[in-house]
């Protein structure tokens, strides 16, 4: 059985994926995105030849969007398979996609406005209320994040992102602030039909994302929590994703972003489950179903 | 974890131990600088700085 992992960079994720896979008696092939040159002709003209040479299942964990989507677009398009999908992670990877796909599947999510000037995306602002959050479409590890607290600030938010040249700065995508009561959201954990695992990010900052220091503690899965994210997957096609959760100061849960390459370095032992591993069974099983 | 491999820092020349099943493409951070580095070859072992972080770079 022949498993590769598209990706270029090692972070301790891939590390750990890769160690899974050989634990289980699979030398994963890495497919180096630095290196990659497809031959769109040849790939589309002799699909069979395509799926020989390439392995039935490829994991993808780019660190690059742009990179992974169109490799990925390339590969399901001559019929081989991967984990995420190019349609999941066009979805994914672009904020304003996952919100229409969760709104369309009648999910809960935070209030969003888009606007496509300046002038337009103040009044969206002041429609949405002080305080409200100003996110580029494409961009993870909290980028560019900027929580807008009034009008000035609103103002100079905007002017700058305008003057940032490339089109998608002029794309505002602007979300209702969503006061997190006890300073933490949730990101939770789906592999193929089950939510494997959830933490807390606490931090004293307003945005809680590991890579920027929030500490993570267990999340208890229950089914309702498990019945949303599984939803959430569903919404956007995600077979191997990580949800990101608000709760609500009146006890709901609102469903923020969707991570379709994760990383879970600081969930492992804070969880007590392996995930890698649990990623490794359920690619290999996936594998085996497209053999 | 068993430290065998050393290199120098291509950053901050400083000394660095690094794990045996260190891997091509592997990003470690030097101790010294807090330097993130990538891995480019294994034999020889070969460091540099790890690219800076791109636009459409995360997860």
């Amino acid at each position: 059985m022949r498993i590769g992992m598209l990706c270029a960079r090692i972070r301790v994720e891939e590390k750990l994926l890769l160690a899974a896979f050989a634990e289980r008696g699979v030398d994963v092939e890495r497919i180096d995105d630095d290196t990659l040159c497809f031959d769109l002709n040849a790939m589309q003209a002799d699909r069979a030849a395509a799926r020989e040479r390439w392995p039935q299942l490829v994991l993808e964990r780019s660190l690059a969007f742009g990179r992974s989507l169109y490799s990925l677009q390339v590969l399901n398009a001559a019929g081989i398979d991967t984990i995420n999908s190019y349609a999941a992670v066009a979805t994914c990877g672009d904020k304003f996609l996952t919100t229409q796909a969760l709104l369309q599947a009648g999910l809960p999510t935070p209030r969003c406005r888009l606007a496509f000037t300046p002038a337009a995306a103040l009044t969206a602002i002041e429609e949405l209320g002080y305080p409200a959050v100003l996110k580029p479409v494409v961009g993870s590890w909290g980028r560019m994040v900027a929580r807008v607290n009034d009008r000035d600030a609103a103002e100079a938010v905007l002017e700058h992102r305008a003057q940032l040249g490339g089109y998608q700065h002029s794309i505002f995508y602007i979300q209702e602030y969503i006061a997190k009561p006890a300073g933490r959201d949730i990101r939770a954990f789906v592999v193929g039909d089950e939510c494997i695992a959830a933490i807390y990010r606490t931090s004293a900052h307003w945005i809680t994302n590991t890579a920027r220091g929030a500490q993570a503690s267990n999340c208890p899965v229950t089914p309702q929590l498990a019945d949303l994210c599984l939803g959430a997957a569903q919404a956007v096609g995600g077979e191997i994703v990580a949800i990101d959760l608000f709760e609500t100061a009146d006890g709901r849960w609102l469903i923020n972003e969707i991570n379709h390459s994760m990383e879970f370095r600081n969930s492992i032992a804070t969880t007590g489950v392996d995930i890698p591993g649990r990623i490794a069974d359920y690619a290999l099983t996936r594998a085996r179903r497209a053999a | 974890m068993t430290t065998l491999l050393t290199a120098l820092c291509p950053e901050c020349a400083g000394a660095l131990d690094l794990p045996t099943d260190l891997l091509e493409g592997e990003i470690v951070p030097c101790a010294d600088c807090g330097a993130d580095l990538e891995v480019l070859t294994l034999r020889p072992l070969e460091l540099a700085l790890a690219p800076e972080i791109e636009e459409d770079w995360g997860e």
